[in-house]
């Protein structure tokens, strides 16, 4: 009796949490896959017609979408090698004894809380500007001649800006999971004569496998939209040098009103993510039982 | 000979890791001395570090030239309330997904971790549509609902972790000596579960605080929160460097304070319990 009744007052609890998101998923997700079939021009309202797959097909063979693809992988690839390899590096360094760790560690993180618009904008005028910058002055003062970043590599400019917000959060999952290693296995390996890399490899490396996997998953659902720093910084271009899925789909409905091809362009930037997804929630699940 | 082999070692990792650390943490540095600079000298080559006129008008002139305490206050009711929203639907949810576990409880879990994966782009039009028919576009309370739900899996995530964490035990310990259902909840169980909820809450404005793409795309000029109106600075008003830096360096700071008090919690948090 006791359980009937705590058992439907739990489903009471839950209810209203379930509700609001099946709603928040349903309700756009529908709308976004039935605009997607629609000619749609918040222009010219009045004038939606079914169109099938033309949207798709538009949205499938515009060389933009190549181009924003290409960006996608290499700006969220470029970000991973980056972040993985300098947090290990980082997480490594920081897990050895030495004075003033805990200040150390707070200056490490600090770059994770700042809000995206502010380091991208740091980031652009006060270091990567090629007149007012401090590379410029570093260039001009050992007699270089200063770089115009966002000009000439508009897409590395930003995946090193992107890489400076989230190394926090690779070295910082990567410092807790080393300091979870057993120091008796490694103790007994180095009296059995394992030299440094081969107990990194051996030990270090297999430990940290799983948290790395975690790192790479989470980071990618979050690199995979990013926004922002390419809205302040580069606005995308030159041209489509720096614009990814996520601005694409922007451009095209915020900016170009077609609803229809955003939608699409919405729909193909979901299966995507999905793939990721597919990945990152069996890991999680797994996680879930034990 | 050991000893003073280990103390050579220590003074090296020491002088490897603070120049590391102070060249990551150097943008952020920069950025707050700028503030304090006139615009001549934040331009100035070389560059002054230490040296300069410090001053506070930049501060002054953000504040009167576009009223940024009231984009202040957008960011801290648009943060806050989605925060606390957020925990009022969450805390009942996590509960009683943590004490009276069914078979589909991970099911459900797994199910609302999944809404966290949606690409914000792929619901972008229709949301922008709705809240534009709606009359919530540029308004905070449109805001504060998108927060909270874009946010809520992750609430419920970490108060599960921490809920979980509380033995059952305790419970029926304290029902055995006679503690009554609302004496049990006071003395039991809010001091174990308060914890976790204010990391939960600490977390959770992190988040909100910096979001970027919902706040940039649904606000104009009325609404807009922190990042929305830095972002305005990209325009050539960017090339005013001290007082972007004054404008950046308020809008990072309570972020940055809050953080490091909850980097441990950050870890749990984002990672939804998968490393601890």
């Amino acid at each position: 009796m006791a359980t009937q009744h705590s058992r439907s007052a739990a489903k009471l609890m839950i209810s209203p949490a379930v509700l609001l998101l099946l709603g928040w998923m349903i309700i756009p997700l529908s709308l976004t896959l039935y605009f997607s079939f629609l000619r749609y021009n918040l222009l010219m309202p009045g004038t939606e017609e079914w169109t099938g797959f033309t949207n798709y097909r538009y949205f499938l063979t515009d060389p933009a979408f190549f181009a924003a693809l290409w960006n996608t992988l290499l700006l969220v690839g470029g970000v991973l090698l980056i972040t993985i390899v300098g947090g290990t590096l980082l997480a490594l360094l920081l897990d050895q004894p030495f004075w003033g760790q805990g200040i150390v560690r707070v200056l490490v993180i600090a770059p994770f809380f700042v809000m995206p618009t502010v380091s991208a904008l740091v980031w652009k005028n006060m270091f990567m500007n090629p007149v007012s910058g401090l590379f410029a002055y570093a260039a001009k003062a050992v007699g270089l001649q200063p770089f115009d970043f966002l000009a000439q590599a508009p897409l590395m400019s930003i995946i090193l800006i992107v890489s400076w917000q989230w190394l926090p959060f690779a070295t910082l999952i990567l410092l807790t999971a080393l300091q979870s290693l057993d120091s008796e296995q490694l103790e007994a390996s180095e009296m059995d004569g394992a030299n440094y890399p081969n107990r990194f490899v051996f030990i270090v490396l297999p430990h940290l496998a799983r948290a790395i996997t975690v790192v790479i998953l989470i980071q990618t659902i979050f690199l995979l939209s990013i926004f922002a720093e390419i809205l302040v910084t580069t606005n995308g271009g030159p041209g489509t040098a720096s614009t990814n899925l996520t601005f694409l789909v922007y451009a095209q409905s915020l900016l170009q009103f077609d609803v229809g091809g955003g939608s699409a362009g919405g729909v193909v930037a979901i299966i995507l993510a999905n793939i990721v997804a597919i990945f990152l929630m069996r890991m999680i699940g797994k996680n879930l039982d034990a | 000979m050991a000893r003073n082999v280990t103390t050579t070692r220590k003074a090296t990792v020491t002088v490897v890791a603070w120049t590391i650390g102070i060249a990551i943490f150097f943008p952020i540095l920069w950025t707050i001395l700028t503030s304090f600079k006139t615009e001549a000298e934040a331009i100035a080559s070389p560059p002054s570090f230490l040296i300069f006129d410090w001053t506070l008008e930049n501060y002054a002139t953000v504040q009167e030239r576009s009223n940024y305490f009231r984009h202040f206050m957008n960011s801290v009711i648009i943060s806050g309330g989605s925060t606390v929203l957020g925990l009022i639907i969450a805390i009942p949810a996590a509960w009683s997904m943590a004490f009276v576990p069914t078979k589909n409880t991970k099911n459900v879990l797994m199910w609302m971790l999944s809404t966290k994966m949606l690409p914000p782009v792929g619901v972008l039009i229709p949301i922008y549509l709705i809240f534009r028919d709606m009359g919530l576009l540029d308004t905070r309370t449109g805001l504060v609902i998108v927060l909270t739900l874009i946010n809520l899996p992750i609430i419920i995530w970490m108060l599960y972790t921490y809920f979980r964490e509380i033995p059952g035990e305790i419970l029926e310990a304290a029902r055995m000596d006679g503690a009554t259902l609302r004496s049990e909840i006071i003395y039991v169980l809010t001091p174990m579960a308060v914890p976790g909820i204010a990391s939960t809450l600490l977390l959770n404005i992190i988040l909100a605080w910096n979001e970027a793409f919902w706040t940039l795309n649904l606000t104009a000029a009325k609404a807009a929160p922190l990042t929305a109106f830095i972002a305005s600075y990209s325009s050539p008003e960017g090339l005013f460097y001290a007082k972007l830096s004054a404008a950046s360096t308020m809008a990072i700071a309570p972020i940055l304070i809050m953080g490091w008090f909850s980097q441990k919690q950050l870890v749990r948090g984002l990672t939804f319990g998968a490393v601890k």
